[in-house]
């Protein structure tokens, strides 16, 4: 039996449970130094004096730099590259020079013996600033501040719209926030100064193509930089693109010849670490008599921040790309301007794009419901691709690939979902007990039940991921003579559990027990090809290339096998990692004896053939692979404290085969934690100052066990993905993807809104708002209430919009847009 | 001038002799002075819970207590759960339910239960419920699981423990 498909326990698991992981501060070198950045005060001004004596003074300090200490001109690239879109002029330097555009901003670098003695000198560097006014909401914002502006679509919307018999549209704001894990960033860099070489802690997701800039940066031959494979507490996106700090401390270490250590507090965390999400949508759509979409058209602000970073434009990109998502749609017109404020930059948040797009568009289908009369999943059914129209090409590309929905069946998941929402009792009464998930001992959960004038909602959303994104990964695997296999992959360890998931790969193609494969991941010296953990990738696109390479690996071990044995190779089996003559069972080898007959100077290697039991292989794709599901949300929220409690969660979600179908279920979990997050806790918030408001896990408050609830899993394993050898789709990011669209839709349900909740995440300030507004609207006219066609007016009934100043003046009403599109 | 400190203190039942200045956590004092790096910092402020050990038989994060107030101590990190190779039960019941993804708040999660369970053994108290286990969980921070492995884990281990289950 295979050992794919099973849940196979961790290999991770007894190291981190024993505190045995080995974390980026966590490393330690003889004789290391500490660093502390000295980060700007001011959301943007000139810096008029920048006085770092007293700092350099202090006891225990070895030198504090600025920007003038360093080689001039060092901007950090960016990774993901749109093609049209040339940011050169907004490129972060490394160190801020005589203007500093966001607070935080590395202004100096302090370096000392002790971390504890770094902190008190960083206070002692002065710092005076000539403010400028700090531009902070990007829908008002002068033309100067627009780093880019990107389209995507196809069809005349223009046509569609005025031959439309209905338009809904909406404005959907959606909060900054961002991954924000557990661990804080980490290097520590350890130099060789005699061999020339630099070691490096700390780094993951992109391990090879951050040695391959900073050499640049450095003008070091890359080889002479070695990425060490690290554990590290969380990625979700942030964690391991190129930051300032990426170049500061190699280049500390390599002037200095000290090894140097650098570990970030979580207040730096929260104003260095990129930012996300933060999008305004002004977004409509046609429909003919029938319920059926004829066009789409999204009107999108995006609010990069002071600077684009490695991510370039490709949140906003994915936006407008993604955004028709699972349905039909004729004509589709999507723009997005990308505009700079005095903020923290960004770029991407697990879900980039399509956390954002499919809120929008998923509550634009709730309130379109509304007006049209129709039920929402119903509305949904009426506009889904069906399997019959699989593979579908949109006329889009993303991330430099073209936009072709692979394979899947999008009405039958929403079906299935919906079925299984009846059965645990999302839409009726109380959830079924021994739902999936539950303890069996344990009632079914109290909270669904609803009283004390709390009100209950019911909201769905569906969405399409992307994953597996190419161009290539390249995987080494090689059987060491112990019999051990050993998988050297391009991926990075940030808690999905790759180790385990590729050795059940490795371990299947070559028929050993996957506790014999060794996994490392993300070391540039073992694996100098990888191309990194991102973009839900490591699985299809990492996993396939461990495939190949462990399948060669099997070939090779029985051509040798077949020398040993005397046999020929079509009459031996290799399982258990033993092979076998076939009606022979007494004859038998291991894997370790053949390792040991592919030795140098072994009699069984022909001349010339390479030694060792070892095969390298790379797996190029050049398309993505589309997963797709639909989710659940019971709420009930308060109307008169605004508090949103979710109750129940469902995902339904197709990943074409599960490796491990545990660590699927739990990559859905998180990510559905994650979208409550944004939905209704996380957020970045500023004052007119441009000082940030969120600078501990006081104000960033990110969801509890007490915010979590129970959520359900339908794993649906239907669609192999037709596009890799292993028919996977990637699993990291649909947990996510749909949470905001399907809370938001459950508050509107809960509140009887007629238009859009306006604004993620619904705080309980916000909440109360819409709910005042509605309660009354209703008074006011209580037949409006009840009459779909009062609803036509969004602006009108859109309370978010009329009752939240701050809202009004970033978006212009969805009537205006209405009229824009049908002119 | 640094304001130094000779302590005393027990870590996972090993006596340490060590001089720390006034004002270093215990968190720092335990990672970077006695090498017990399995206690992780992830806020420093006191909210995650990442740093959670057990002083004296209560939880305590140990990012809010100077080393100084563990002269004289017996402390329990995550290093001392386990007897050995051998993982001990709520260790194993993290692993059996994916309790955790990258493990930096687990040692916390860990900690916390453990001294919960410890507590609650031998008391005459009602089993521990779903809901009961949120509510105590809820006091740190995880970013990848949702939290709902750490639930099914903690309840798992206070049923098994509450059985007579010896492991």
């Amino acid at each position: 039996m295979s050992v794919i498909g099973t849940r196979l326990p961790r290999k991770e698991d007894p190291r981190l449970l024993r505190g045995r992981g080995r974390f980026g501060d966590d490393f330690s070198a003889p004789g290391q130094l500490w660093a502390r950045i000295v980060r700007s005060p001011s959301a943007h001004g000139l810096v008029r004096e920048l006085d770092v004596t007293q700092a350099a003074k202090a006891p225990g300090i070895t030198t504090v730099i600025t920007s003038g200490d360093i080689p001039p001109g060092l901007v950090i690239p960016v990774r993901l590259t749109i093609p049209g879109t040339d940011l050169g002029d907004y490129l972060q330097p490394v160190l801020a020079g005589d203007t500093v555009r966001y607070v935080g901003e590395p202004l100096a670098v302090v370096v000392g013996d002790d971390p504890y003695a770094c902190e008190d000198a960083a206070e002692l560097v002065e710092i005076d600033v000539a403010e400028r006014p700090a531009v902070l909401d990007a829908c008002t914002a002068p033309a100067q501040q627009v780093a880019a502006e990107l389209a995507a679509g196809y069809g005349d919307t223009a046509a569609a719209f005025a031959a439309a018999a209905h338009v809904v549209s909406i404005s959907l704001a959606i909060g900054r926030h961002s991954g924000v894990p557990l661990e804080p960033r980490c290097l520590l860099v350890v130099p060789d100064p005699q061999a020339g070489t630099l070691d490096i802690f700390g780094m993951t997701k992109v391990p090879v193509w951050n040695r391959d800039l900073l050499a640049g940066l450095l003008g070091m031959d890359e080889t002479l930089i070695r990425v060490h494979a690290v554990d590290a507490g969380g990625g979700f996106g942030v964690r391991g693109e190129f930051y300032p700090e990426d170049f500061l401390i190699p280049w500390l270490s390599l002037t200095l010849a000290r090894p140097v250590k650098w570990a970030e507090d979580r207040a730096e965390h929260l104003v260095a670490v990129n930012h996300s999400r933060q999008q305004y949508h002004r977004i409509a759509a046609a429909f003919d008599a029938d319920g059926r979409i004829t066009a789409l058209d999204d009107d999108i602000v995006h609010d990069n921040g002071a600077y684009c970073r490695t991510h370039g434009v490709a949140v906003p990109e994915l936006t407008v790309a993604m955004l028709p998502g699972p349905y039909r749609v004729p004509a589709y017109r999507g723009r997005v301007r990308v505009v700079l404020t005095n903020k923290t930059p960004c770029g991407t948040y697990r879900a980039p794009g399509r956390f954002e797009g499919t809120a929008a568009r998923e509550h634009l289908l709730d309130v379109a419901a509304t007006q049209l009369g129709l039920d929402p999943v119903e509305l949904r059914r009426r506009n889904l691709l069906t399997a019959d129209e699989m593979p579908h090409q949109r006329a889009i590309t993303t991330l430099r690939t073209e936009l072709i929905l692979d394979t899947g069946d999008y009405p039958a998941l929403l079906a299935a979902t919906a079925k299984e929402a009846d059965r645990l009792g999302y839409r009726t009464g109380p959830v079924a007990p021994g739902a999936p998930g539950a303890s069996p001992a344990s009632p079914a959960s109290p909270a669904l039940s609803v009283g004390g004038g709390r009100l209950r909602g019911f909201g769905l959303a569906m969405f399409v991921e992307k994953s597996g994104l190419g161009p290539q990964e390249t995987a080494d695997v090689t059987v060491s003579k112990s019999g051990a296999v050993h998988v050297y992959s391009g991926g990075t360890s940030l808690g999905q559990g790759i180790e385990t998931v590729l050795a059940q790969i490795a371990a299947d193609a070559l028929g050993v027990d996957p506790g014999v494969v060794h996994v490392t991941a993300g070391d540039t010296a073992a694996q100098p090809f990888g191309a990194g953990s991102w973009a839900s990738r490591s699985t299809v696109v990492g996993g396939s290339a461990v495939h190949q390479a462990a399948t060669a690996v099997r070939e090779r071990a029985v051509q040798l096998a077949a020398r040993m044995l005397e046999a020929a190779e079509e009459d031996l089996d290799l399982a258990d990692g033993s092979i076998t003559v076939r009606g022979d069972p007494g004859t038998r080898i291991g894997l370790a004896d053949v390792a040991r007959a592919a030795e140098p100077a072994s009699g069984y290697l022909r001349p010339g053939e390479p030694a060792g039991l070892s095969a390298r292989r790379r797996f190029e794709v050049s398309h993505m692979t589309y997963p797709y599901g639909a989710h659940a949300a019971v709420v009930d929220v308060d109307p008169g404290t605004g508090q949103v409690r979710v109750l129940r969660y469902l995902v339904a979600y197709e990943v074409g085969r599960a490796i491990n179908p545990m660590l699927v279920e739990g990559q859905l979990r998180g990510g559905v934690a994650q979208g409550i997050g944004g939905a209704l806790l996380e957020e970045f918030g500023y004052d007119e100052a441009g000082q940030p408001q969120a600078v501990t896990f006081m104000e960033y408050r990110m969801p509890t066990a007490a915010e979590v609830p129970l959520v359900d899993v339908l794993l649906s394993q239907d669609a192999p993905a037709p596009g890799n050898p292993l028919g996977v789709m990637g699993a990291g990011e649909g947990g996510v993807s749909a949470v905001g669209g399907a809370v938001a839709n459950a508050v509107r349900d809960a509140l009887g809104l007629a238009g859009s909740v306006g604004q993620l995440p619904l705080t309980p300030a916000r909440v109360r708002r819409l709910a005042d507004a509605s309660a009354q609207a209703k008074a006011a006219d209580p037949a409006a209430a009840a009459d779909p066609a009062a609803a036509a007016d969004p602006a009108a009934a859109d309370p978010a919009t009329a009752a939240d100043p701050a809202t009004a003046a970033d978006l212009a009403t969805a009537a205006d847009l209405a009229r824009a599109v049908t002119a | 001038m640094k304001d130094m400190h000779a302590i005393c203190v027990t870590v996972n039942g090993r006596r340490h002799d060590l001089v720390v200045e006034a004002r270093r956590t215990l968190a720092d004092m335990l990672r970077h002075d006695l090498g017990y790096t399995g206690t992780h910092l992830g806020c420093e402020h006191g909210i995650c819970g990442a740093c959670t050990v057990i002083l004296d038989g209560q939880p305590v994060r140990a990012c809010l207590v100077f080393g100084v107030q563990a002269d004289g101590a017996q402390v329990r990190t995550v290093e001392g759960l386990a007897d050995g190779d051998r993982l001990s039960d709520l260790q194993q019941a993290f692993s059996d339910h994916h309790a955790l993804q990258c493990g930096f708040c687990t040692p916390g999660f860990l900690m916390l239960a453990e001294a919960y369970l410890a507590e609650a053994d031998g008391q005459d108290d009602q089993p521990l419920t779903q809901q009961r286990a949120r509510e105590l969980v809820a006091s740190n921070l995880c970013r990848c699981t949702g939290y709902q492995g750490i639930v099914e884990a903690v309840v798992a281990t206070a049923q098994a423990r509450a059985g007579g289950d010896p492991r």
